[in-house]
């Protein structure tokens, strides 16, 4: 009776095959980012160098820390429609204020991080839907925006300029910037015990309540945490444009969601894939203009071919999540 | 003095409302140190709300707790953590993207700082072990790729890991629901054991049989009341229904023969891994159970059959049109956004239409037949489905099959944590609708449920390995085929 081993046989194929669609979709946005390259590889080979990476992922670090950002309140089944404004919110006061009177500008980004951190605990307490409150406050920081640079100029602190132009031996700063946030997102989201709550909040909140956990301090550390990464996004953009303007964030809503799926992260149930995310994220920075350009499309279409590589990379997986049954 | 020291747990005057709804009405409950108390009762007769309250998930409205003698003043899930109070609660609360070692951590506060993923497989590894030998379960498996079955093997097991809090007390809510009779035994005799060494246990099940063979003492609840609490030893399965009551007019499983001429075949399938030349054939107006251990192949040969009626497929032959009740209610069933009609009509949809358009006429009219056929309970048929009791929603699933113009209905254990008065219901409605022609495939992992089948296939690692007809069914021989060597 002991060598019987009941239900391993049939059981740990369906489960073997669900992990393995698991690991091919884990993949996913490895490949779809490797494709890109190929293709830029193949259209300009001279592209595939020290310069031209620091080129074209010139603006890959701000994308990848908003979808970072959007990362954290998807984690926990809710969205965040503002980002991208405020994003420009941040670069504003950075390309000021935080040159100009440095303790007023940290004081305000820490609180807007605070203002993140409100708005996570008024969504849990009044059970208002996130897409409503966040569109609401896109707006809100936009006028902020605008009340701090009501037109395009300033300048960017000397010590973030200093950061963003650093250009170390042999590897391009953006893929060195990207590996470190990509590593220290992961070991805190998904190795860490409270990082296991964070996620567990998106899995099944009642589970969490009912083991005694607060799910309003997990919500308020979700949206500080978007918050944080909002303001590591803006000040890295300033530093990259070294002057700010107040729109200059509004794509980013779109392209830090698209990031987020892109990457393996999944609107509700919690999974979500930091290393993903920050693929999905080079991925769209490549995809954007550099791939685009190289493939002489014209700029007016550029838009419509990034939404078409979109669709065609979600497509992909749909299928491979589908194959799993 | 002594008494109220020796209690882990005591309620006395327990009250709770939802709305006009008195779901407690002065309930006195107790639980003493190395005692399995049996709690039965049907759905909805105020089991759950009195373990809410002991869990600390629920404050009562009226009414006092003590634990350990000790008045509770702010009783809450934290304080009954710390008072070493656990419950496993009947829907499965596992977060499905987090691993087995990752849930694990949830119920567990110290399991943190450097290592704790490691300390965490070691120790959900190590109950597994324990309750279940023969589990095949990795704690690095995510929680919603396992069968629901293992699921409920995992959150049991969690239930009774130990670390920086004690243990006294687990609340068991239908914790054999997804099990086969196999894993079951190994949890019931488990049980005894924890209890044996000292722990209490509150066992809530509507297999009469787990509760008589394994409480100390059992209480019945009716109508948010206790209406009957002694030693298992004065009870028997009659009184124990009687005591419930409302199932007294229906009788156990009608064993009458019933006519025995072979209708039109309707199903013919082989299992994907089947061998030799045995298959599953099904004709026009009979009751087929599918039975074994759980996860042997069940559920796929199910779905197997149901994806074969609409697109041809090696080896399966549907002739009719088919309908799936489904096992995992909450995942797999429901609509959770929709009325009660409305996921009723889903599957019928082409019936209710009226031009371009679903008439909400005909949809509200299937609906009210089949609330008044089948007893489903609630004011108003276009109030949300979780509204309804477990044992209400399941029903609306019933109906939603049986409601359609689907001649086979497959059943993937449909009967988990329902209770023996909407069971009793249901069976004879099976009955009913195979008199008239219907086929039924019927997957369980409770036995008596097979006393209504007509035949029973059992399933042993993806194959089938015997084909039992009624007067030849016994529980050994069940058993005898799912662990005998698969020739």
């Amino acid at each position: 009776m002991t060598a019987i081993a009941p239900g391993t046989v049939p059981k740990s194929s369906p489960r073997g095959s669900a992990a393995r669609a698991r690991m091919l979709r884990g993949l996913l946005p490895a490949l779809s980012l490797a494709l890109v390259l190929i293709a830029i590889a193949w259209l300009n080979p001279r592209a595939i160098s020290y310069f031209g990476f620091n080129l074209m992922l010139n603006l890959a670090i701000p994308i990848a820390l908003a979808t970072i950002a959007q990362m954290f309140v998807i984690a926990g089944n809710e969205l965040d429609l503002s980002i991208g404004t405020f994003v420009g919110f941040v670069g504003c006061v950075t390309a000021t204020w935080l040159r100009d009177a440095t303790l007023i500008g940290i004081v305000v980004l820490i609180g807007s991080i605070g203002v993140y951190a409100l708005l996570g605990a008024l969504i849990h307490l009044r059970n208002l839907p996130s897409i409503v409150v966040t569109l609401g406050m896109s707006f809100v920081w936009q006028g902020l925006a605008i009340l701090v640079l009501p037109k395009p100029g300033g300048k960017a602190p000397d010590w973030l300029l200093a950061i963003m132009s650093f250009k170390p031996p042999y590897i391009p700063f953006p893929i060195l910037a990207a590996l470190l946030i990509a590593a220290v997102v992961h070991f805190g989201l998904m190795r860490t015990s409270y990082g296991v709550i964070l996620r567990g909040s998106g899995g099944n909140a009642a589970a969490l309540r009912r083991a005694g956990w607060s799910l309003l301090r997990t919500k308020v550390a979700l949206f500080a945490l978007t918050g944080l990464f909002g303001v590591l996004s803006g000040m890295a953009l300033i530093g990259i444009t070294t002057s700010a303007d107040a729109n200059i964030g509004n794509g980013y809503t779109l392209l830090s969601i698209a990031g987020v799926i892109l990457g393996g992260g999944e609107f509700v149930g919690g999974r979500v894939s930091p290393i993903g995310a920050v693929l999905g994220a080079l991925t769209l920075a490549l995809a954007a203009s550099p791939l685009l350009t190289f493939m002489h499309i014209p700029p007016d279409w550029q838009v419509a071919a990034n939404g078409a590589i979109l669709i065609i990379v979600l497509a992909a997986r749909v299928l491979i999540s589908r194959r799993e049954r | 003095m002594l008494q109220a020291i020796a209690d882990i747990v005591r309620l006395d005057g327990a009250e709770k409302h939802f709305g006009a709804v008195r779901a407690l009405n002065g309930v006195d409950f107790h639980v003493g140190a190395g005692e399995c108390v049996g709690l039965v009762g049907h759905n909805g007769a105020g089991k759950s709300t009195l373990m809410h309250m002991v869990a600390g998930t629920l404050r009562p409205d009226g009414g006092q707790i003590a634990v350990r003698g000790n008045q509770e003043a702010s009783y809450s899930v934290a304080r009954a953590l710390e008072l070493g109070i656990r419950c496993v609660f009947q829907e499965l609360s596992l977060c499905p993207n987090l691993s087995v070692a990752e849930n694990t951590r949830i119920n567990h506060p110290s399991l943190a700082g450097f290592g704790w993923r490691r300390r965490a497989a070691d120790l959900i590894r190590a109950k597994l072990d324990e309750i279940f030998p023969d589990h095949g379960i990795s704690a690095d498996d995510i929680a919603g790729d396992l069968s629901i079955g293992r699921r409920q093997m995992v959150e049991v097991a969690r239930a009774f890991t130990l670390t920086r809090e004690p243990l006294h007390l687990v609340i068991l809510d239908e914790p054999t629901s997804s099990l086969d009779a196999h894993t079951a035994g190994q949890l019931l005799s488990f049980v005894r054991r924890f209890v044996e060494k000292g722990g209490s246990c509150i066992l809530i099940s509507h297999v009469l049989g787990e509760v008589l063979q394994n409480a100390d003492r059992i209480v019945v609840m009716r109508d948010g009341k206790v209406v009957a609490a002694d030693a298992a030893s004065a009870f028997d399965r009659d009184k124990l229904v009687a005591a419930m009551g409302g199932a007294e007019g229906h009788h156990k499983a009608a064993a009458e023969a019933r006519k025995s001429e072979p209708g039109a075949l309707r199903v013919r399938a082989r299992a994907v891994r089947q061998q030799d030349d045995k298959e599953l054939v099904a004709r026009a107006g009979e009751i087929i159970g599918l039975t074994g251990l759980a996860g042997h192949g069940q559920t796929d040969l199910l779905l197997a059959i149901f994806s074969a009626a609409s697109r041809a497929k090696a080896g399966i032959e549907v002739t009719a049109p088919v309908a799936l009740v489904a096992g995992d209610r909450q995942s797999d069933g429901i609509f959770s956004q929709w009325s009660i009609a409305q996921n009723i009509g889903i599957r019928s949809l082409a019936r209710l239409r009226s031009g371009l358009l679903i008439s909400p006429q005909r949809e509200a009219e299937l609906a009210e037949f089949w609330k008044q056929k089948i007893g489903i309970r609630t004011p108003d048929m276009n109030n949300n489905i979780f509204s309804l009791s477990g044992g209400n929603q399941q029903k609306a699933l019933f109906a939603r099959a049986l409601g359609s113009d689907a001649e086979i209905v497959l059943m993937d254990d449909p009967m988990r944590g329902v209770d023996i008065g909407t069971k009793l219901e249901v069976y004879d409605l099976v009955r009913e609708e195979a008199a008239k022609g219907r086929t039924f495939l019927w997957y369980t992992t409770e036995t008596e449920e097979l006393d209504n089948c007509d035949h029973v296939y059992v399933f042993k690692n993806g194959r089938i390995v015997a084909n039992l007809r009624r007067d030849e069914l016994t529980e050994e021989k069940i058993i005898q085929s799912s662990f005998g060597d698969a020739a």
